[in-house]
Protein backbone atom coordinates (compact mmCIF):
# COMPACT_ATOMS: atom_id res chain seq x y z
CA UNK A 1 0.00 0.00 0.00
CA UNK A 2 1.18 3.53 -0.76
CA UNK A 3 0.72 4.76 2.80
CA UNK A 4 2.73 1.89 4.22
CA UNK A 5 5.58 2.58 1.80
CA UNK A 6 5.58 6.26 2.78
CA UNK A 7 5.72 5.35 6.46
CA UNK A 8 8.50 2.78 5.94
CA UNK A 9 10.55 5.20 3.87
CA UNK A 10 10.03 8.05 6.37
CA UNK A 11 11.20 5.88 9.27
CA UNK A 12 14.13 4.59 7.22
CA UNK A 13 15.42 8.10 6.49
CA UNK A 14 14.67 9.25 10.05
CA UNK A 15 12.15 12.03 9.47
CA UNK A 16 9.41 12.74 12.00
CA UNK A 17 5.85 12.59 10.72
CA UNK A 18 5.20 16.23 11.61
CA UNK A 19 8.38 17.36 9.82
CA UNK A 20 7.53 15.40 6.67
CA UNK A 21 4.00 16.79 6.69
CA UNK A 22 5.30 20.34 7.01
CA UNK A 23 7.86 19.87 4.22
CA UNK A 24 5.19 18.44 1.92
CA UNK A 25 2.71 21.22 2.71
CA UNK A 26 0.05 19.04 4.36
CA UNK A 27 -1.16 18.65 7.91
CA UNK A 28 0.33 16.03 10.22
CA UNK A 29 -3.10 14.50 10.82
CA UNK A 30 -3.67 14.15 7.05
CA UNK A 31 -0.26 12.48 6.67
CA UNK A 32 -1.14 10.16 9.54
CA UNK A 33 -4.31 9.09 7.70
CA UNK A 34 -2.30 8.60 4.49
CA UNK A 35 0.34 6.51 6.25
CA UNK A 36 -2.35 4.25 7.69
CA UNK A 37 -3.86 3.86 4.21
CA UNK A 38 -7.05 5.61 5.25
CA UNK A 39 -6.73 8.34 2.63
CA UNK A 40 -5.89 7.77 -1.01
CA UNK A 41 -3.01 9.80 -2.33
CA UNK A 42 -1.78 10.84 -5.76
CA UNK A 43 -0.84 13.84 -7.86
CA UNK A 44 0.86 16.80 -6.26
CA UNK A 45 0.89 15.47 -2.70
CA UNK A 46 2.49 12.21 -3.79
CA UNK A 47 5.11 14.13 -5.77
CA UNK A 48 5.87 16.40 -2.83
CA UNK A 49 6.22 13.53 -0.39
CA UNK A 50 8.39 11.63 -2.87
CA UNK A 51 10.61 14.66 -3.29
CA UNK A 52 11.10 15.10 0.45
CA UNK A 53 11.73 11.36 0.89
CA UNK A 54 14.16 11.42 -2.05
CA UNK A 55 12.46 8.68 -4.06
CA UNK A 56 10.42 8.66 -7.25
CA UNK A 57 6.62 8.89 -7.01
CA UNK A 58 6.51 5.47 -8.71
CA UNK A 59 8.56 4.03 -5.83
CA UNK A 60 5.87 5.13 -3.39
CA UNK A 61 2.85 4.33 -5.57
CA UNK A 62 4.01 1.04 -7.00
CA UNK A 63 6.85 -0.12 -4.80
CA UNK A 64 10.50 -0.28 -5.61
CA UNK A 65 10.34 -3.62 -7.33
CA UNK A 66 7.49 -2.76 -9.69
CA UNK A 67 9.04 0.61 -10.57
CA UNK A 68 12.40 -1.04 -11.23
CA UNK A 69 10.97 -3.86 -13.36
CA UNK A 70 8.78 -1.49 -15.34
CA UNK A 71 11.78 0.78 -15.97
CA UNK A 72 13.98 -2.12 -17.06
CA UNK A 73 11.33 -3.42 -19.48
CA UNK A 74 11.04 0.06 -20.99
CA UNK A 75 14.83 0.29 -21.25
CA UNK A 76 15.01 -3.03 -23.10
CA UNK A 77 12.31 -2.24 -25.62
CA UNK A 78 14.72 -1.17 -28.37
CA UNK A 79 17.13 -4.01 -27.64
CA UNK A 80 15.63 -7.28 -28.74
CA UNK A 81 18.65 -9.37 -27.63
CA UNK A 82 17.93 -8.44 -23.98
CA UNK A 83 16.61 -11.43 -22.02
CA UNK A 84 13.39 -9.71 -21.01
CA UNK A 85 11.83 -12.94 -19.77
CA UNK A 86 14.50 -12.97 -17.02
CA UNK A 87 14.14 -9.33 -15.96
CA UNK A 88 12.85 -10.31 -12.48
CA UNK A 89 15.87 -12.54 -11.94
CA UNK A 90 18.25 -9.83 -13.12
CA UNK A 91 16.76 -7.10 -10.91
CA UNK A 92 16.74 -9.49 -7.94
CA UNK A 93 20.34 -10.63 -8.30
CA UNK A 94 21.88 -7.31 -9.37
CA UNK A 95 19.76 -4.41 -8.00
CA UNK A 96 22.72 -2.00 -8.17
CA UNK A 97 23.43 -2.74 -11.83
CA UNK A 98 19.71 -2.58 -12.61
CA UNK A 99 19.49 0.87 -11.02
CA UNK A 100 22.55 2.01 -12.95
CA UNK A 101 20.99 0.87 -16.23
CA UNK A 102 17.86 2.86 -15.45
CA UNK A 103 19.90 5.98 -14.66
CA UNK A 104 21.85 5.65 -17.91
CA UNK A 105 18.69 5.10 -19.95
CA UNK A 106 17.11 8.18 -18.39
CA UNK A 107 20.22 10.23 -19.24
CA UNK A 108 20.18 8.88 -22.81
CA UNK A 109 16.49 9.73 -23.21
CA UNK A 110 17.04 13.26 -21.89
CA UNK A 111 19.93 13.80 -24.30
CA UNK A 112 18.01 12.37 -27.27
CA UNK A 113 15.13 14.61 -26.37
CA UNK A 114 17.35 17.69 -26.26
CA UNK A 115 18.94 16.83 -29.62
CA UNK A 116 15.55 16.43 -31.26
CA UNK A 117 14.24 19.66 -29.81
CA UNK A 118 17.35 21.56 -30.91
CA UNK A 119 17.11 20.05 -34.40
CA UNK A 120 13.49 21.11 -34.61
CA UNK A 121 14.49 24.52 -33.44
CA UNK A 122 17.05 24.97 -36.21
CA UNK A 123 14.56 23.71 -38.79
CA UNK A 124 11.53 25.68 -37.66
CA UNK A 125 12.67 28.71 -35.68
CA UNK A 126 11.80 31.62 -38.00
CA UNK A 127 14.22 34.02 -36.28
CA UNK A 128 17.12 31.63 -36.67
CA UNK A 129 16.17 30.81 -40.28
CA UNK A 130 16.01 34.53 -41.13
CA UNK A 131 19.33 35.22 -39.48
CA UNK A 132 21.07 32.31 -41.24
CA UNK A 133 19.54 33.37 -44.56
CA UNK A 134 20.99 36.85 -44.17
CA UNK A 135 24.44 35.52 -43.32
CA UNK A 136 24.45 33.13 -46.29
CA UNK A 137 23.16 35.80 -48.69
CA UNK A 138 25.90 38.19 -47.57
CA UNK A 139 28.55 35.48 -47.99
CA UNK A 140 27.18 34.84 -51.50
CA UNK A 141 27.45 38.50 -52.35
CA UNK A 142 31.04 38.75 -51.08
CA UNK A 143 32.04 35.58 -52.89
CA UNK A 144 30.52 36.78 -56.14
CA UNK A 145 32.12 40.25 -56.00
CA UNK A 146 35.51 38.82 -54.97
CA UNK A 147 35.46 36.40 -57.92
CA UNK A 148 34.70 39.22 -60.33
CA UNK A 149 37.64 41.20 -58.97
CA UNK A 150 40.00 38.24 -58.99
CA UNK A 151 39.08 36.31 -62.14
CA UNK A 152 41.73 38.04 -64.27
CA UNK A 153 39.35 39.56 -66.78
CA UNK A 154 39.68 43.27 -67.47
CA UNK A 155 37.43 45.42 -65.35
CA UNK A 156 36.64 49.08 -65.83
CA UNK A 157 37.71 51.25 -62.89
CA UNK A 158 34.14 52.25 -61.96
CA UNK A 159 33.10 48.57 -61.73
CA UNK A 160 36.26 47.75 -59.82
CA UNK A 161 35.48 50.52 -57.38
CA UNK A 162 31.85 49.45 -57.08
CA UNK A 163 32.69 45.82 -56.23
CA UNK A 164 35.35 46.91 -53.75
CA UNK A 165 32.72 49.05 -52.09
CA UNK A 166 30.22 46.16 -52.15
CA UNK A 167 32.71 43.83 -50.47
CA UNK A 168 33.44 46.47 -47.86
CA UNK A 169 29.70 46.96 -47.18
CA UNK A 170 29.00 43.24 -47.13
CA UNK A 171 31.91 42.40 -44.85
CA UNK A 172 30.68 44.99 -42.38
CA UNK A 173 27.16 43.59 -42.66
CA UNK A 174 28.48 40.03 -42.23
CA UNK A 175 30.34 41.00 -39.07
CA UNK A 176 27.22 42.56 -37.65
CA UNK A 177 25.01 39.58 -38.64
CA UNK A 178 27.51 37.10 -37.20
CA UNK A 179 27.59 39.03 -33.96
CA UNK A 180 23.78 39.08 -33.81
CA UNK A 181 23.67 35.37 -34.53
CA UNK A 182 26.13 34.57 -31.73
CA UNK A 183 24.15 36.81 -29.39
CA UNK A 184 20.96 34.99 -30.37
CA UNK A 185 22.48 31.55 -29.83
CA UNK A 186 24.10 32.56 -26.55
CA UNK A 187 20.84 34.04 -25.37
CA UNK A 188 18.86 30.99 -26.41
CA UNK A 189 17.11 29.41 -23.50
CA UNK A 190 19.18 26.49 -22.34
CA UNK A 191 16.88 25.12 -19.70
CA UNK A 192 15.36 21.69 -19.87
CA UNK A 193 11.95 23.29 -20.46
CA UNK A 194 13.18 25.23 -23.48
CA UNK A 195 14.04 22.06 -25.36
CA UNK A 196 10.76 20.37 -24.58
CA UNK A 197 8.03 20.28 -27.17
CA UNK A 198 5.13 22.71 -26.66
CA UNK A 199 2.87 19.84 -25.61
CA UNK A 200 5.42 18.66 -23.04
CA UNK A 201 5.74 22.22 -21.72
CA UNK A 202 1.96 22.29 -21.39
CA UNK A 203 1.93 18.94 -19.55
CA UNK A 204 4.59 20.25 -17.14
CA UNK A 205 2.53 23.42 -16.61
CA UNK A 206 -0.59 21.39 -15.79
CA UNK A 207 1.38 19.06 -13.49
CA UNK A 208 2.81 22.04 -11.61
CA UNK A 209 -0.76 23.12 -10.82
CA UNK A 210 -1.91 19.56 -10.17
CA UNK A 211 -4.54 20.33 -12.89
CA UNK A 212 -6.45 22.62 -10.55
CA UNK A 213 -6.60 26.43 -10.77
CA UNK A 214 -8.27 28.01 -7.74
CA UNK A 215 -8.03 31.45 -9.40
CA UNK A 216 -10.33 30.27 -12.19
CA UNK A 217 -13.04 29.12 -9.82
CA UNK A 218 -15.96 31.47 -9.22
CA UNK A 219 -16.95 34.70 -10.97
CA UNK A 220 -14.40 36.51 -13.11
CA UNK A 221 -12.30 33.43 -13.75
CA UNK A 222 -11.92 34.09 -17.47
CA UNK A 223 -10.25 37.45 -16.77
CA UNK A 224 -7.47 35.67 -14.90
CA UNK A 225 -6.56 33.13 -17.59
CA UNK A 226 -4.01 35.36 -19.30
CA UNK A 227 -2.33 36.20 -16.01
CA UNK A 228 -1.97 32.53 -15.02
CA UNK A 229 -0.45 31.74 -18.41
CA UNK A 230 1.91 34.71 -18.20
CA UNK A 231 3.16 33.39 -14.85
CA UNK A 232 3.54 29.83 -16.17
CA UNK A 233 7.31 29.27 -16.07
CA UNK A 234 6.94 26.01 -17.97
CA UNK A 235 5.22 27.66 -20.93
CA UNK A 236 8.28 28.94 -22.77
CA UNK A 237 6.89 28.78 -26.32
CA UNK A 238 3.96 30.54 -27.96
CA UNK A 239 2.56 27.19 -29.06
CA UNK A 240 2.54 25.92 -25.45
CA UNK A 241 0.82 29.11 -24.29
CA UNK A 242 -1.83 28.71 -26.99
CA UNK A 243 -2.55 25.14 -25.88
CA UNK A 244 -2.80 26.30 -22.26
CA UNK A 245 -5.07 29.19 -23.22
CA UNK A 246 -7.56 26.89 -24.97
CA UNK A 247 -7.57 24.39 -22.07
CA UNK A 248 -7.98 27.07 -19.38
CA UNK A 249 -10.82 28.71 -21.31
CA UNK A 250 -12.55 25.35 -21.30
CA UNK A 251 -11.74 25.04 -17.57
CA UNK A 252 -13.54 28.31 -16.84
CA UNK A 253 -16.63 27.19 -18.78
CA UNK A 254 -16.70 23.86 -16.95
CA UNK A 255 -16.24 25.60 -13.57
CA UNK A 256 -19.22 27.84 -14.32
CA UNK A 257 -21.41 24.84 -15.11
CA UNK A 258 -20.19 22.81 -12.15
CA UNK A 259 -19.06 25.24 -9.41
CA UNK A 260 -16.45 24.04 -6.96
CA UNK A 261 -18.68 25.11 -4.07
CA UNK A 262 -21.28 22.55 -5.17
CA UNK A 263 -19.01 19.71 -6.26
CA UNK A 264 -18.14 18.58 -2.71
CA UNK A 265 -21.80 18.07 -1.81
CA UNK A 266 -22.58 16.47 -5.15
CA UNK A 267 -19.78 13.95 -4.71
CA UNK A 268 -20.88 13.35 -1.13
CA UNK A 269 -24.38 12.54 -2.39
CA UNK A 270 -23.64 10.64 -5.59
CA UNK A 271 -20.09 9.44 -5.00
CA UNK A 272 -17.47 9.57 -7.74
CA UNK A 273 -20.04 8.36 -10.24
CA UNK A 274 -19.77 10.51 -13.39
CA UNK A 275 -23.01 9.17 -14.88
CA UNK A 276 -24.98 9.97 -11.72
CA UNK A 277 -23.32 13.39 -11.47
CA UNK A 278 -24.15 14.15 -15.11
CA UNK A 279 -27.77 13.24 -14.54
CA UNK A 280 -28.02 15.19 -11.27
CA UNK A 281 -26.49 18.35 -12.77
CA UNK A 282 -28.00 18.00 -16.25
CA UNK A 283 -24.55 18.34 -17.78
CA UNK A 284 -22.83 16.35 -20.51
CA UNK A 285 -20.78 13.40 -19.36
CA UNK A 286 -17.69 14.88 -21.05
CA UNK A 287 -18.09 18.08 -19.02
CA UNK A 288 -18.44 16.16 -15.76
CA UNK A 289 -15.39 14.04 -16.60
CA UNK A 290 -13.25 17.12 -17.32
CA UNK A 291 -14.48 18.73 -14.11
CA UNK A 292 -13.66 15.70 -11.97
CA UNK A 293 -10.21 15.71 -13.54
CA UNK A 294 -9.67 19.29 -12.41
CA UNK A 295 -10.88 19.10 -8.80
CA UNK A 296 -8.43 19.33 -5.90
CA UNK A 297 -7.62 16.11 -4.13
CA UNK A 298 -9.35 17.16 -0.90
CA UNK A 299 -12.65 17.40 -2.80
CA UNK A 300 -12.56 14.40 -5.12
CA UNK A 301 -9.59 12.36 -3.92
CA UNK A 302 -7.04 11.16 -6.49
CA UNK A 303 -8.59 11.06 -9.96
CA UNK A 304 -6.75 10.45 -13.22
CA UNK A 305 -7.81 12.13 -16.42
CA UNK A 306 -6.66 11.94 -20.04
CA UNK A 307 -7.70 13.44 -23.37
CA UNK A 308 -6.42 12.28 -26.74
CA UNK A 309 -7.07 13.67 -30.19
CA UNK A 310 -8.21 11.77 -33.26
CA UNK A 311 -4.69 10.56 -34.01
CA UNK A 312 -4.36 9.01 -30.56
CA UNK A 313 -1.96 11.70 -29.37
CA UNK A 314 -2.45 12.33 -25.65
CA UNK A 315 -3.06 16.06 -25.37
CA UNK A 316 -3.83 16.20 -21.67
CA UNK A 317 -2.75 13.77 -19.02
CA UNK A 318 -3.18 13.63 -15.29
CA UNK A 319 -1.86 10.30 -14.08
CA UNK A 320 -3.06 9.07 -10.70
CA UNK A 321 -3.76 6.02 -8.57
CA UNK A 322 -0.46 4.37 -9.47
CA UNK A 323 -1.16 4.39 -13.22
CA UNK A 324 1.77 5.53 -15.34
CA UNK A 325 1.53 8.30 -17.91
CA UNK A 326 0.18 7.21 -21.28
CA UNK A 327 3.14 6.98 -23.61
CA UNK A 328 3.15 9.14 -26.71
CA UNK A 329 4.32 6.21 -28.77
CA UNK A 330 3.43 2.57 -28.31
CA UNK A 331 0.80 3.06 -25.66
CA UNK A 332 -1.24 -0.02 -24.72
CA UNK A 333 -4.24 -0.34 -27.05
CA UNK A 334 -6.29 -1.95 -24.28
CA UNK A 335 -6.89 1.40 -22.60
CA UNK A 336 -10.57 2.15 -23.21
CA UNK A 337 -9.68 5.69 -24.38
CA UNK A 338 -8.47 4.15 -27.65
CA UNK A 339 -11.47 1.84 -27.88
CA UNK A 340 -13.92 4.76 -27.96
CA UNK A 341 -11.81 6.97 -30.23
CA UNK A 342 -13.44 5.87 -33.46
CA UNK A 343 -16.92 5.74 -31.96
CA UNK A 344 -18.30 9.19 -31.11
CA UNK A 345 -20.94 9.10 -28.39
CA UNK A 346 -19.84 5.72 -27.10
CA UNK A 347 -19.05 5.33 -23.39
CA UNK A 348 -17.02 2.44 -22.00
CA UNK A 349 -16.39 1.63 -18.38
CA UNK A 350 -13.90 -1.04 -17.41
CA UNK A 351 -12.07 -2.31 -14.41
CA UNK A 352 -8.42 -1.94 -15.42
CA UNK A 353 -5.26 -3.33 -13.89
CA UNK A 354 -1.71 -2.17 -14.63
CA UNK A 355 0.86 -4.08 -12.62
CA UNK A 356 -0.38 -3.67 -9.03
CA UNK A 357 -2.55 -0.63 -9.69
CA UNK A 358 -6.30 -1.17 -10.11
CA UNK A 359 -8.70 1.52 -11.33
CA UNK A 360 -12.08 2.04 -12.91
CA UNK A 361 -11.54 3.61 -16.35
CA UNK A 362 -14.45 5.48 -17.89
CA UNK A 363 -13.86 6.55 -21.49
CA UNK A 364 -16.00 8.54 -23.88
CA UNK A 365 -15.61 10.13 -27.28
CA UNK A 366 -17.14 13.39 -28.39
CA UNK A 367 -17.07 15.83 -31.28
CA UNK A 368 -14.49 18.54 -30.51
CA UNK A 369 -15.17 20.44 -33.74
CA UNK A 370 -18.18 20.07 -36.00
CA UNK A 371 -17.77 19.12 -39.65
CA UNK A 372 -18.26 21.69 -42.36
CA UNK A 373 -17.89 21.66 -46.13
CA UNK A 374 -14.59 20.02 -47.09
CA UNK A 375 -13.58 19.95 -43.42
CA UNK A 376 -14.10 16.79 -41.41
CA UNK A 377 -15.29 16.77 -37.82
CA UNK A 378 -12.63 16.40 -35.12
CA UNK A 379 -13.16 13.89 -32.36
CA UNK A 380 -11.52 13.76 -28.97
CA UNK A 381 -11.63 10.92 -26.49
CA UNK A 382 -11.54 11.41 -22.72
CA UNK A 383 -10.82 8.93 -19.97
CA UNK A 384 -11.32 9.24 -16.24
CA UNK A 385 -9.47 6.98 -13.83
CA UNK A 386 -11.34 6.43 -10.58
CA UNK A 387 -10.52 4.42 -7.46
CA UNK A 388 -11.61 0.80 -7.74
CA UNK A 389 -13.16 -0.48 -4.54
CA UNK A 390 -14.91 -3.50 -6.02
CA UNK A 391 -14.11 -6.82 -7.57
CA UNK A 392 -14.85 -8.39 -10.92
CA UNK A 393 -13.29 -9.12 -14.29
CA UNK A 394 -10.29 -6.91 -15.07
CA UNK A 395 -8.73 -5.71 -18.30
CA UNK A 396 -4.97 -5.79 -18.04
CA UNK A 397 -3.08 -2.94 -19.64
CA UNK A 398 0.63 -2.63 -20.14
CA UNK A 399 2.76 0.45 -19.55
CA UNK A 400 4.02 0.12 -23.12
CA UNK A 401 2.97 -1.81 -26.20
CA UNK A 402 6.42 -2.53 -27.56
CA UNK A 403 7.58 -4.25 -24.38
CA UNK A 404 4.32 -5.91 -23.48
CA UNK A 405 4.68 -9.19 -21.64
CA UNK A 406 0.98 -10.03 -21.65
CA UNK A 407 0.97 -11.42 -25.20
CA UNK A 408 -2.76 -10.83 -25.46
CA UNK A 409 -2.89 -8.99 -28.75
CA UNK A 410 -0.27 -10.43 -31.06
CA UNK A 411 -0.63 -8.89 -34.52
CA UNK A 412 -0.12 -11.22 -37.48
CA UNK B 1 19.46 40.25 -80.34
CA UNK B 2 20.50 39.36 -76.77
CA UNK B 3 18.38 37.03 -74.74
CA UNK B 4 16.74 38.60 -71.71
CA UNK B 5 17.09 37.50 -68.07
CA UNK B 6 15.13 38.94 -65.18
CA UNK B 7 16.77 38.63 -61.75
CA UNK B 8 14.22 38.77 -58.94
CA UNK B 9 16.27 39.09 -55.75
CA UNK B 10 16.17 41.47 -52.78
CA UNK B 11 19.91 41.61 -51.98
CA UNK B 12 21.20 44.64 -53.89
CA UNK B 13 24.81 43.49 -54.05
CA UNK B 14 23.86 40.02 -55.27
CA UNK B 15 21.75 41.65 -57.99
CA UNK B 16 24.74 43.76 -59.02
CA UNK B 17 27.11 40.82 -59.16
CA UNK B 18 24.76 38.54 -61.10
CA UNK B 19 23.80 41.38 -63.45
CA UNK B 20 27.46 42.11 -64.11
CA UNK B 21 28.52 38.55 -64.93
CA UNK B 22 25.47 37.92 -67.12
CA UNK B 23 25.81 41.24 -68.94
CA UNK B 24 29.47 40.49 -69.55
CA UNK B 25 28.36 37.17 -71.04
CA UNK B 26 26.07 38.98 -73.46
CA UNK B 27 22.71 38.76 -71.70
CA UNK B 28 20.20 41.56 -71.49
CA UNK B 29 19.62 41.76 -67.71
CA UNK B 30 16.70 43.41 -65.93
CA UNK B 31 16.14 43.27 -62.17
CA UNK B 32 13.32 43.37 -59.65
CA UNK B 33 13.66 43.39 -55.88
CA UNK B 34 10.36 42.52 -54.23
CA UNK B 35 7.88 39.68 -54.30
CA UNK B 36 4.44 41.21 -54.30
CA UNK B 37 4.47 42.62 -57.86
CA UNK B 38 7.16 40.34 -59.30
CA UNK B 39 4.68 38.60 -61.58
CA UNK B 40 3.78 42.00 -63.11
CA UNK B 41 7.47 42.63 -63.80
CA UNK B 42 7.75 39.25 -65.54
CA UNK B 43 4.64 39.98 -67.63
CA UNK B 44 6.00 43.40 -68.56
CA UNK B 45 9.54 42.29 -69.40
CA UNK B 46 8.72 38.93 -70.99
CA UNK B 47 12.18 37.48 -70.28
CA UNK B 48 13.69 34.33 -71.78
CA UNK B 49 14.85 33.17 -68.32
CA UNK B 50 13.82 34.05 -64.76
CA UNK B 51 16.28 33.93 -61.84
CA UNK B 52 14.12 33.88 -58.74
CA UNK B 53 15.10 34.06 -55.06
CA UNK B 54 12.92 32.06 -52.65
CA UNK B 55 12.87 34.46 -49.70
CA UNK B 56 11.57 37.79 -50.97
CA UNK B 57 9.75 40.60 -49.23
CA UNK B 58 6.03 40.55 -49.98
CA UNK B 59 5.70 37.09 -51.47
CA UNK B 60 7.71 33.88 -51.50
CA UNK B 61 9.56 32.74 -54.60
CA UNK B 62 7.51 29.51 -54.58
CA UNK B 63 4.27 31.51 -54.84
CA UNK B 64 5.68 33.63 -57.67
CA UNK B 65 6.79 30.48 -59.48
CA UNK B 66 3.28 29.06 -59.20
CA UNK B 67 1.89 32.28 -60.68
CA UNK B 68 4.36 32.04 -63.56
CA UNK B 69 3.50 28.40 -64.23
CA UNK B 70 -0.21 29.19 -64.06
CA UNK B 71 0.05 31.98 -66.61
CA UNK B 72 -0.71 30.92 -70.16
CA UNK B 73 1.85 33.26 -71.74
CA UNK B 74 4.64 32.87 -69.17
CA UNK B 75 4.17 29.23 -68.16
CA UNK B 76 7.01 27.83 -70.30
CA UNK B 77 9.75 30.27 -69.23
CA UNK B 78 12.71 28.45 -67.59
CA UNK B 79 13.05 29.49 -63.94
CA UNK B 80 16.26 29.16 -61.89
CA UNK B 81 15.45 29.24 -58.15
CA UNK B 82 17.98 30.66 -55.69
CA UNK B 83 17.78 29.89 -52.01
CA UNK B 84 19.82 29.86 -48.84
CA UNK B 85 18.11 26.67 -47.76
CA UNK B 86 19.75 23.52 -48.99
CA UNK B 87 17.47 20.98 -47.39
CA UNK B 88 16.15 18.21 -49.57
CA UNK B 89 12.54 19.13 -48.82
CA UNK B 90 13.11 22.63 -50.23
CA UNK B 91 14.57 21.16 -53.39
CA UNK B 92 11.55 18.87 -53.69
CA UNK B 93 9.25 21.82 -53.08
CA UNK B 94 10.94 23.75 -55.88
CA UNK B 95 10.64 20.80 -58.24
CA UNK B 96 6.97 20.32 -57.38
CA UNK B 97 6.31 24.02 -57.93
CA UNK B 98 7.86 23.68 -61.39
CA UNK B 99 11.38 25.11 -61.04
CA UNK B 100 13.61 24.34 -64.05
CA UNK B 101 16.75 24.45 -61.90
CA UNK B 102 17.60 25.07 -58.25
CA UNK B 103 20.72 26.62 -56.78
CA UNK B 104 21.72 26.93 -53.13
CA UNK B 105 23.55 29.97 -51.79
CA UNK B 106 26.44 30.56 -51.51
CA UNK B 107 26.84 29.69 -55.22
CA UNK B 108 29.74 30.69 -57.46
CA UNK B 109 29.52 33.02 -60.45
CA UNK B 110 30.50 30.15 -62.73
CA UNK B 111 27.63 28.00 -61.42
CA UNK B 112 25.09 30.72 -62.13
CA UNK B 113 26.49 31.33 -65.58
CA UNK B 114 26.50 27.62 -66.43
CA UNK B 115 22.93 27.18 -65.21
CA UNK B 116 21.63 30.13 -67.22
CA UNK B 117 23.47 29.02 -70.36
CA UNK B 118 22.07 25.51 -69.91
CA UNK B 119 18.50 26.75 -69.42
CA UNK B 120 18.79 28.81 -72.60
CA UNK B 121 19.41 25.65 -74.60
CA UNK B 122 16.53 23.64 -73.09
Amino acid sequence: MVGTRIRERRIMVGIKQADLAQSAGISASYLNLIEHNRRRIGGKTLHQLAEVLDVTPAFLSQGAEVALLSGLRDAAEDHTPAETDRVDEFAGRFPGWAGLILDLVRQRDDLAHSVKALTDRIAYDPELAKSLHEVISTVTSIRSAATILADGQSLEPQWQSRFHRNIDEDSERLASEAEALVRYLEGAPGSEMAVRTPLEQFHAFMDSHDHHFSELEGPGGSARVASIIARGDHLVSDAARQIAFAVLKQYVQDARKLPLSEMGDLIETHGLDPLALAEATNQRLATVARRLGSLPEDVAGPVGFFICDGTGRVILQKPALGIARLRTNACCIHWPIYEVLGHPGRVIQKRVRQDEARVIALAMSHEARAASINRPALYHAQMLLLPDNGTGPETKVAASCSMCTMGACQVD
Amino acid sequence: MSKKVIVIEDERNIIEAISFILSRDGWDVVTHSNGHDAIDAVRLRKPDIVILDVMLPGKSGFDILQEIRGDGELGQIPVLMLTARGQEKDREMAQRAGASAYMTKPFSNAEVLDAVRHLATV
